[in-house]
């Protein structure tokens, strides 16, 4: 039976919602295929939790490579380690979310497997007997489809543009690996949590941005608020360019073309004017709320809805309003 | 120490997108095409690490057709020392093929450390450097923010979702940049005139075959023409009932 492996990343233990969404994509292709299996691997340490999640996410089974030495991520071990396992599943398409894991690794693997890859991918085709994917290119001003001559097929997914799903009972493999902490060239020793307990920028489901309209960064706090409101795990603050390169906010909350791509189901962009590297960043989201007090400003030609007014009076009415909405 | 760094002539991301007549690729006519902006910090950081070393030569390297010359020309005029264009005229290419060709080329040179930018803003591909590195069998870091090279081991800094990642890195090395990295410096006039008598040589190459074939390309779909709303109430509502947010 010919299946379809995701690869899916744990954080802290738990699976990231990205991975979920990326064996929903498996399952729609394997659909699409005429019927194909969704083995899910995944690597790291202390798996238990991530493992169970991984077990109810719709896939039929479940690949654990549980190892001390891979207890973070490492791309010259996470490779080698997937490289091998699967060799031995020879799945017809490989997936993986668009992650910071993802781009590090699934370019690895597919140089490894000798074969192609999209990343970033927002559809996934079966046509004609041949795989292939569409992807935003030139910052999302385009869209590319492509078709794949090389097997297996490879491509990282968009976050946020397939639901995640729990459901469903994989088996659980245990494999392992001799691979110790020696074999491993580039190692992380040390992981420096944000200092923040919000979601990541690109897994929010809601990013409200700030840009230069707040005239300084004594005034986020509009922003972060708004954000609070929507209730805890929901929304991420992200900032434009502008405002990063002003030393208000740091470059991690940075959306746009040299920032990061999001793609949530609301983004709220406050005093941003919309410039073409900036809706790089955020054009694919869902929905997108402007609040500008230049009816002229580009934003209002990408937004679902704008308020044309001084943020300093529509977001702190805005945030009680969503407040006693989420109650 | 020998400094390789692997650039790529882009649009620049402000250019007008409009297709070609095949639907597949895009009118190069009144597009702007310039050094991809994440390489500028690959270069920096490559002259960087030479002045800072006192010796050692800065070879950058483009697979891509004649005109790429034009952005090989602005490194050297930033301060690398030579450029090399693998000439593949006018040969559809991917990641695939293009990492194998190139790797293949910086294989037969001395690479002790080599650059990348994380991403090129055409293909937004993010695909070059990891793949490069599994060629070059080399350990590889990529989207740098913040790099230090000591006794021969990088500790560098790179930000994942939520949190940042110190990863300690022996060389030689590929090493893809990240806005945040450094500020690359501009090719003064000094430098454009130096850049004249740098050696940039070109070699043709026929590549091996892509692994993707492009089916198509099209423009976005519209957005539906917003809605200006005159209340937060308003707002609120659209909210709850069609984005379903709330
Ligand atoms: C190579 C390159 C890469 C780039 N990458 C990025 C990127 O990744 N991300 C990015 O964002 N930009 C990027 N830029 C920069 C981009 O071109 C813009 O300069 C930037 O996005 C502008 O930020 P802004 O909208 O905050 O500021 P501005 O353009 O100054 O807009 C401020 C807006 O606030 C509004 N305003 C002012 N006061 C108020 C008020 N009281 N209430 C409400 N609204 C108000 C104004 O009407 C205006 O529309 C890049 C540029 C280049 C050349
Ligand atoms: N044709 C090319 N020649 C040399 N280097 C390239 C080429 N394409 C991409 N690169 C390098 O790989 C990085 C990432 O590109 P990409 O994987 O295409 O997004 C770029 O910033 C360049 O440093």
């Amino acid at each position: 039976m010919t299946t379809i492996a995701v690869i899916a990343e744990a954080r802290s233990g738990h699976l990231k919602k990205p991975s979920l969404e990326a064996v929903t994509a498996a399952k729609e292709l394997a659909e699409k295929a005429g019927g194909a299996t969704v083995t899910a691997l995944i690597v790291g340490s202390g798996l238990g939790a991530a493992k169970q999640e991984l077990a109810a996410s719709g896939a039929d089974h479940v690949v654990a490579i549980d190892s001390e030495a891979l207890a973070n991520y490492s791309g010259d071990g996470y490779a080698k380690v997937l490289v091998d396992a699967l060799k031995e599943l020879a799945p017809a398409a490989i997936l993986a979310a668009h992650s910071a894991m993802g781009r590090d690794l699934a370019p690895r693997i597919a140089a490894a497997l000798d074969t192609g890859l999209v990343s970033d991918a927002t559809a996934l085709h079966f046509e004609g007997g041949k795989y292939g994917a569409t992807k935003p290119v030139f910052a999302g001003k385009a869209y590319k489809k492509s078709m794949f001559d090389s097997q297996p097929f490879m491509a990282t997914i968009r976050p946020n543009n397939w639901e995640a799903h729990t459901g469903g009972s994989a088996d659980v493999k245990d494999a392992s690996t001799s691979l110790s902490a020696g074999d491993l060239k580039a190692v992380v020793k040390e992981l420096i949590a944000a200092a923040t307990d919000r979601v990541p920028l690109q897994e929010a489901s809601v990013v409200v941005a700030g840009g230069r309209g707040l005239k300084g960064p004594e005034h986020f706090h509009l922003v972060e608020e708004l954000a609070a409101a929507f209730g805890p795990g929901v929304a991420a603050v992200g900032a434009s360019r502008a405002v990063v390169d002003a030393g208000w906010r740091e470059h991690r909350e940075q959306v746009g073309q040299t920032g990061k791509v999001v793609s949530p189901t609301l983004y709220i962009a406050i005093g941003i004017s919309g410039a073409i590297q900036h809706l790089a960043g955020m054009r694919t989201s869902r929905y997108i709320v402007a609040i500008n007090k230049d009816a002229n400003a580009p934003i209002f030609k990408e937004a679902d809805w704008g308020i044309v007014g001084d943020a300093f009076e529509v977001v702190p009415a805005l945030t009680d309003a969503v407040k006693s909405a989420v109650g | 120490m020998n400094i390789v760094v692997c650039i790529k002539r882009v649009a620049a991301t402000d250019s007008t997108i409009k297709l070609g007549s095949d639907g597949k690729s895009i009118d190069p006519s009144g597009v702007e095409f310039v050094l991809n902006p994440y390489d500028e910090f690959a270069v920096e950081e490559a002259i960087k690490t030479k002045e800072a070393t006192g010796d050692g030569t800065v070879t950058v390297i483009t697979l891509g057709s004649a005109d790429a010359q034009k952005e090989l020309r602005t490194c050297l005029a930033m301060g690398a020392d030579k450029a090399v264009l693998l000439n593949a005229g006018d040969t559809e290419l991917d990641a695939f093929n293009t990492a194998a060709m190139v790797g293949a080329y910086v294989k037969s040179i001395p690479h002790d450390l080599v650059f990348c930018g994380k991403q090129a803003v055409d293909g937004d591909d993010s695909q070059f450097p990891s793949r490069l590195a599994t060629i070059l069998d080399l350990p590889c870091v990529t989207e740098v923010q913040s790099l230090a090279l000591e006794g021969g081991v990088y500790t560098a800094a790179r930000d994942i979702e939520g949190a940042r990642e110190v990863v300690s890195c022996p060389t030689p090395a590929v090493i893809s940049t990240n806005k945040g990295l450094n500020e690359p410096r501009y090719a003064n006039l000094k430098g454009i005139m130096a850049a004249k008598k740098k050696p940039l040589e070109t070699i043709d190459v026929t590549t091996i075959a892509p692994a993707t074939t492009v089916a198509e390309l099209t423009l976005p779909p519209e957005r539906p023409e917003g809605k200006i709303l005159d209340t937060v109430d308003e707002l609120i509502a659209a909210l709850k009932n069609d984005a379903k947010v709330l």
